[in-house]
């Protein structure tokens, strides 16, 4: 028998070359992530909004609470300038736009970063013990948010924040009550189909408790369908809010946000003093695109046979 | 059948009672009377008005005699702030209104957003698809209460094509902006969710069958592929209607439509509890009743329900 001996020496060759470098599920979902342009595109609105937000205030002439006397209810001159400061021009009550903007994205970022923290929190921890443990606990725990999701919230969250007075503290419990409904679901459903497998299994079998099981085996598979459902949470979050503040029943003077901001340049439009409507509308537009196509991107990236 | 609608009625009606309750108990828990706003009224006055109102009785029997006349009289009371009229005399000045642009809208979206679509999906790649694509990551972004703006700044302010508000039953031009501006987002979501799901139907066995054997085009879309396609719509509605009933305030705040939601704003600012909880109750009863209906609908056309 005669071996071949080129044959051998490349099976050598293989047999002995360092093992290739694995890649890890993220480090797979980076590189789809980073080869989507719309989430990239999506990325850099959000940075934009977000450093608008954190620095914008070191770039304006004005504070936000300060009135401009000179431009004060005159729609000729309170227009965008660089001359006087006022880049994105005056509200109709003579307030710097740019401030006033930098400061209503700044909450409507906040309200919707806090939603969805609170509904990772709550809705993680509900549905993946309501999942876990099935049965009757789960039948119980689900029908309970079936009951919750048929309410109307809005109206719900109208009452509360009449109720208990239209503060920001309330904005945010209010919008908290109803993020993590969705989210508990989503998260009961991959539950079910995880508490199954056998690494779920073993540990049962050497007897590890529940909560040490949900915690260290089941909590750390479900980060990817949380991180994207938590990313497009957010944009919700931000309308619903804007929603309320666009009614008047939202955040209240000083303070104020996108919706409130759109309110106002939607109410005074008819007199030609569109910048009070466009700039705020733009940012609006911007950063929920941006959190739109990163949660897209980034649900792509991560569950690649969704497609 | 009877069965699943027996079981589907079953979730129905505690949520509905679930939603009366809570709203009354959130009314009232409230810190202060409804009446603590008229300054200095005597005690005895106070009470004299608490027992017209049946306010002095205990909470249980305030519930169920509340419950009992609006389930049996259909009778929401009378309103806290208006002396003479009832929340029922608000309800029917406002409800048709409502009813009318609400359910326009709605047929408005689905008769158009399920055109897109379907269109999308069979002329795959084509400019008509980039068309709808666009269109309906476009409204995305495009909520109600900025599209309400934007139309009236174009066909209000600078085309004078249309009224920018008001409302009349005998002239269809003032119920133009109102249905565009709240079914816009639902249509693009619409179309977004039958095209993917008709390229999917597209691309399975039977269609490919159907092919086969020499079927004509517009026999194996409409009488093969639209009924699969159209059940993940079908379960979209639900949900589609409740924001669009809660995006009817909107339209009646900025239109001054006259519909119910913008009682619901006026007596949110002036705390008149019984409109709010009106309001609020009928619209859920609404919502639940409809959800009631797309579950039923579901059922019958999904054949993979096991009921």
């Amino acid at each position: 028998m005669v071996i071949d001996q080129s044959k051998m020496a490349s099976l050598a060759k293989a047999t002995s070359r360092e093992d290739v470098a694995g890649r890890s599920l993220w480090a797979d979902a980076r590189r789809r992530f980073f080869r989507n342009r719309a989430a990239l595109l999506g990325l850099g609105l959000l940075t934009f909004v977000v450093a608008f937000a954190l620095f914008g205030n070191f770039i304006a002439a004005w504070n936000n609470s300060d009135i401009d006397y000179n431009v004060m209810g005159d729609a000729a001159t309170s227009g965008p300038s660089f001359a006087n400061g006022h880049y994105f021009g005056a509200d109709t009550l003579g307030r710097d736009l740019f401030a006033r903007t930098v400061q209503g994205t700044q909450i409507s970022l906040l309200v919707g970063v806090i939603g969805s923290l609170i509904a990772v929190i709550v809705g993680t921890v509900y549905g993946a013990v309501s999942g876990y443990f099935g049965g009757r606990v789960d039948g119980f725990m689900m029908r309970l948010v079936d009951i919750l999701l048929a309410i109307p919230y809005m109206f719900v969250l109208i009452l509360l924040l009449v109720i208990y007075g239209r503060s920001i503290g309330m904005l945010f419990v209010g919008v908290g009550l109803i993020s993590w409904l969705e989210m508990s679901r989503i998260v009961r459903g991959q539950t079910l189909t995880l508490k199954n497998r056998e690494y779920v299994e073993a540990a049962r079998a050497i007897g590890v408790p529940a909560l040490t099981i949900i915690r260290r085996h089941i909590l750390p598979n479900l980060v990817g369908v949380v991180v994207v459902f938590a990313t497009l949470l957010v944009p919700l979050m931000i309308l619903t809010e804007s929603f309320i503040s666009f009614l008047g029943l939202g955040v209240q003077e000083p303070q104020t946000s996108l919706g409130a901001l759109i309110s106002e340049g939607a109410g005074t439009m008819s007199y030609g003093t569109l910048w009070q409507l466009a700039f705020p509308l733009f940012f609006f537009i911007i950063t929920l695109f941006g959190f739109y196509f990163v949660g897209d991107g980034l649900r792509d990236a991560l569950d690649p046979k969704e497609r | 059948m009877i069965v699943y609608i027996l079981k589907r009625l079953a979730t129905a009606i505690p949520t509905l009672l679930a939603l009366v309750i809570a709203s009354y108990l959130l009314m009232h828990i409230a810190p202060g009377s409804p009446f603590s706003s008229e300054r200095g009224i005597p005690p005895e006055v106070l009470a004299n008005l608490n027992a017209k109102y049946g306010l002095d009785q205990p909470l249980w029997k305030q519930i169920t005699t509340y419950l009992w006349n609006v389930v049996a009289h259909f009778d929401f009371g009378p309103s806290f702030v208006y002396k003479d009229r009832s929340v029922n005399d608000i309800i029917a000045q406002g409800f048709p209104v409502t009813l009318t642009y609400g359910s326009l809208s709605f047929i408005t979206a689905v008769l158009v957003g399920v055109t897109l679509g379907v269109t999308a999906a069979i002329k795959r790649n084509s400019w008509l698809d980039y068309l709808a694509v666009g269109v309906s990551i476009g409204a995305q972004v495009l909520p109600n209460f900025v599209m309400a703006p934007i139309l009236v700044l174009v066909f209000t302010l600078t085309l004078h094509w249309l009224p920018g508000g008001g409302w009349s039953f005998s002239d269809p031009r003032f119920w133009i902006l109102p249905v565009i501006a709240l079914s816009t987002s639902y249509m693009a979501s619409i179309a977004r969710i039958t095209r993917s799901s008709m390229l999917e139907v597209l691309g399975s066995n039977h269609i490919r069958t159907a092919r086969a054997k020499g079927l004509p085009n517009r026999k194996i879309i409409f009488r093969h592929a639209l009924k699969p396609a159209l059940l993940p719509v079908i379960s979209y509605l639900g949900p589609a209607f409740v924001s669009m009933i809660t995006g009817s305030v909107i339209i009646d705040v900025y239109f001054t439509t006259g519909g119910i939601g913008k009682s619901f704003v006026d007596s949110a600012l002036n705390r008149d509890y019984a409109v709010m909880m009106g309001v609020t109750i009928l619209l859920g009863t609404l919502t639940i009743l409809f959800n009631l209906v797309v579950d039923i609908v579901y059922g019958w056309i999904d054949p993979k329900i096991r009921y």
